[in-house]
């Protein structure tokens, strides 16, 4: 194979413009310019609005630059929702391209069009999508779980979400100017290399994770943090509640492993940029070792995401069964075990790869021991339930298809394992089902629980019944129509990524998943409507600090919390405190002392608007900006080192007024 | 606010000792290649690899002062964590490396095989 099959191509790079021309803006493509004009008129609605109700005072105020973790955790679930819409947009136009596209149909998606298509469904959805829900539940639940006034890092906090919004917005900027990549969600070389990828989307690609994983990184840091210094005093290890704990090894998982993703993809960087071999096949590269490296941080990561809900689901089920948690030890345990197993079995992402039998049984054994502690858990909410008071309220809907669900994905994923099986079944639409069998059954469900369980101490009213019983029906239906057909199309030998295929035979199996993204869509399209119901009727929906009857710390202050979480620090006995307050008959005191806080500050949003400026730079060869760019992240970054105004005491008039209001509420 | 005067950062003493062991071990090194003694090259890469190992733990119990006291244990309970994960990863790579390697078809073949494809068009 000669390495020179494609000849890079020398193109003009303008010093003021880079590479970027008019003919990178897609002004020929209608689906495009409908978004766009779409986007653009919402845009202008938005502020427009903003505008006429004086809106932008507090919003900058109160959300941009707010180092509270409640704000930024919901800030984090916002993100998360509006980038579910654009991801899944992607995901419609797929199931409609594949049900059209039989026996020597063409569909209506160019193959140029369809491969950013599912590569771009694929990266907004993991990083911009899941891992900005699990960040923004952690944010908002984990520091009122451990009786904390904020994280260990306030400002930091605030950086990290703005440079994950910086990155979010460099994907969808690839929408309008220029392309998205079309290598699918890791970009494997020789693909991603500069040989083959020679347009801007591969390094859309780079630059936007780049800039989102300092923003993950960074928060896996703090959150650790967190975790250890800012408990409540008395609270142990071991009585902290099980969703921290989870919290905890999650982003023990995220400082161990995203290192190995930003090495990884600053290497691809230097091959593109720099004309290094990491690589590529000649001058001592190996494009293996790409495939190796990624799945390092590629398998952890699927442990990033579901841990923490791991963590939702116990809460849950302790809550609406009225007793603790079974098996809090091993639940405990379980979870330390997968943290330190899931470094173990990256290679069952590449067994065709040729690694032999002796690598190939090591990793597939590994692989179902990981499942071990994973069936314990589900035990272990099982008999949490068994013979306890259960109340089937939506939460507790979630969790039991999130059981049945995550069970049936589990088994997948186990066949998976054996690498004779998975030889058969690599790259064929049986994995994918299998995949999204455990992130939808799993993160999507467990996101939703979240959501309807924690929305009332969030915002002081419930979710609407109605509708979000409407949102799961519609999901879990919908799922199993979307999914189904497509564990059947894997084993006849359907491949993934498929822009269109001969046997007209499969058409049909195509067509139920196309019905089934249907349903989903629907379920998407009743949270929104419930959201917005629920706003409406907040009043009747209004409820105190603890409509569950639960059993943690974050119940126990006014819901909203107050920006200082506690009126008083509470003395922590064991597990359950929050229960245990109740029996007692706990009261808050009426005698309060002025509370210590964190200031808010600008400086985090207008760093990453610098990044995102570089971020795109990088991307089009625009030099001048790039260098500006860095320089004033840089710059600011150092500046605001000596900004010594970052704290404020709230006064006890304050105090207690915010207090006697939570009473009457 | 974490109180500042339980942190130990050392004395002059320690730091002395990390600093003279630190020297020694890049000295070593450095001779092995400067003074071109008889010796194998890959055990001259195993020497210096092996000095490097101890360099880093040198580092992290002198200058970062990472021993079975501080911060409750949890330091050394970070530091092995990182050990493992960092021990998987590079054992890990170097052995599903090293089988990739092994099992792919050797050079020469490949060459005749393309050779015969490009007269075969």
């Amino acid at each position: 194979m000669s390495t020179e099959v494609v000849e890079t191509t020398q193109e003009t790079v303008s010093p003021i413009f880079g590479r970027l021309s008019l003919d990178w803006i897609p002004y020929h493509e209608p689906i495009l310019v409908g978004t766009f004009l779409a986007i653009v008129l919402g845009g202008l609605a938005v502020l427009a609005v903003m505008t006429r109700y004086r809106l932008w005072v507090p919003f900058w105020k109160n959300w941009v630059t707010t180092v509270d973790h409640k704000k930024i955790g919901i800030m984090y679930m916002v993100l998360g929702f509006i980038m579910m819409v654009r991801g899944f947009a992607d995901a419609l136009m797929m199931r409609a391209q594949q049900a059209l596209a039989a026996g020597g149909a063409e569909g209506y998606l160019p193959p140029h069009h369809f491969d950013q298509v599912f590569t771009a469904h694929g990266v907004i959805m993991i990083f911009f999508v899941a891992m900005a829900f699990v960040t923004g539940i952690m944010n908002f639940v984990m520091p009122t779980q451990i009786g904390a006034r904020d994280v260990a890092f306030p400002f930091l906090n605030n950086f990290s979400f703005w440079m994950t919004v910086a990155g979010a917005l460099l994907v969808n900027v690839s929408l309008f100017v220029g392309e998205f990549a079309r290598v699918g969600w890791l970009a494997f070389p020789p693909l991603s290399g500069a040989s083959f990828s020679t347009g801007p989307g591969m390094d859309y690609y780079l630059w936007s994770l780049q800039i989102a994983g300092v923003g993950t990184t960074l928060s896996g840091i703090n959150l650790i943090a967190t975790i250890f210094k800012m408990r409540a005093p008395g609270m142990k290890l071991f009585d902290m509640p099980v969703f921290t704990w989870t919290a905890l090894c999650t982003n023990v998982l995220i400082v161990a492993a995203f290192p190995v993703l930003t090495a990884t993809l600053t290497l691809l960087t230097l091959d593109r940029y720099l004309g290094t071999h990491f690589f590529t096949n000649d001058l001592g590269g190996n494009a293996m070792m790409y495939v190796n490296l990624i799945w390092i941080w590629g398998h952890p990561e699927v442990y990033i995401l579901i841990l923490p809900i791991f963590g939702v689901f116990s809460e849950v089920v302790a809550t609406f069964s009225g007793k603790p948690l079974f098996g809090y030890k091993t639940m405990v345990w379980a979870t330390a075990c997968i943290m330190v197993l899931s470094f173990v079995v990256w290679l069952h992402h590449f067994f065709t790869m040729g690694s032999g039998a002796s690598v190939n049984t090591f990793f597939g054994i590994t692989t179902m021991i990981i499942a071990v502690p994973t069936g314990v858990k589900v035990f272990n909410w099982l008999f949490t339930m068994y013979k306890g008071s259960v109340r089937l309220e939506v939460p507790m809907l979630w969790t039991l298809g999130f059981i049945v669900t995550f069970t049936i994905g589990g088994m997948t994923g186990v066949l998976l394992a054996v690498p004779p099986v998975d030889f058969q079944l690599h790259n064929t639409l049986f994995l994918i089902a299998h995949f999204h069998n455990v992130i939808i059954g799993g993160v999507v469900f467990g996101v939703y629980a979240a959501v309807t369980y924690w929305w009332p101490k969030a915002f002081g009213f419930r979710l609407d019944d109605k509708w979000s019983k409407r949102t799961f029906w519609f999901w879990c239906i919908g799922f199993y129509f979307a999914f189904l057909p497509l564990y059947a199309l894997g084993l006849m030998g359907a491949t993934r990524r498929m822009q269109q295929y001969m046997d007209t035979g499969w058409q049909i199996y195509f067509i139920i998943a196309a019905c089934g993204a249907v349903l989903i869509a629907f379920g998407i399209l009743s949270t929104f409507i419930g959201f917005a119901v629920s706003i409406r009727n907040r009043k009747a929906l209004a409820c105190g600090p603890d409509p569950w009857n639960a059993r943690t710390l974050e119940w126990a202050t006014q819901s909203p919390p107050a920006p200082y979480n506690f009126p008083q620090v509470i003395e922590v006995h064991g597990r359950d405190e929050f229960w245990r307050m109740k029996q007692t008959g706990f009261k808050w005191s009426t005698h309060y002392t002025p509370i210590h806080m964190p200031k808010g500050t600008g400086t985090g949003a207008v760093i990453s608007l610098f990044a995102l400026a570089f971020g795109f730079a990088m991307v089009w060869y625009i030099w001048w900006l790039a260098i500006l760019a860095l320089f004033a992240c840089i710059a600011i970054g150092i500046a605001h080192t000596f900004n010594y105004n970052r704290d404020y005491y709230i006064p006890v008039d304050e105090v207690a007024h915010t207090e006697s209001k939570g009473a009457t509420a | 606010m974490s109180d500042h005067s339980t942190h130990s950062h050392g004395n002059m003493n320690q730091l002395m000792t990390g600093f003279v062991l630190a020297a020694i071990l890049t000295v070593i090194p450095f001779g092995i290649i400067l003074g071109e003694p008889d010796i194998s090259r890959m055990l001259k890469i195993g020497i210096i690899m092996g000095f490097g190992a101890l360099q880093i733990i040198v580092h992290l119990v002198y200058f970062l002062h990472v021993n079975r006291s501080s911060e409750g244990g949890w330091t050394i309970a970070a530091t092995l964590f990182a050990v493992i994960i960092l021990v998987i990863v590079l054992a890990g790579s170097l052995w599903v490396m090293h089988n990739m390697n092994e099992n792919m078809m050797p050079m020469p073949d490949m060459d005749k095989m393309m050779s015969l494809q490009s007269q075969q068009g």
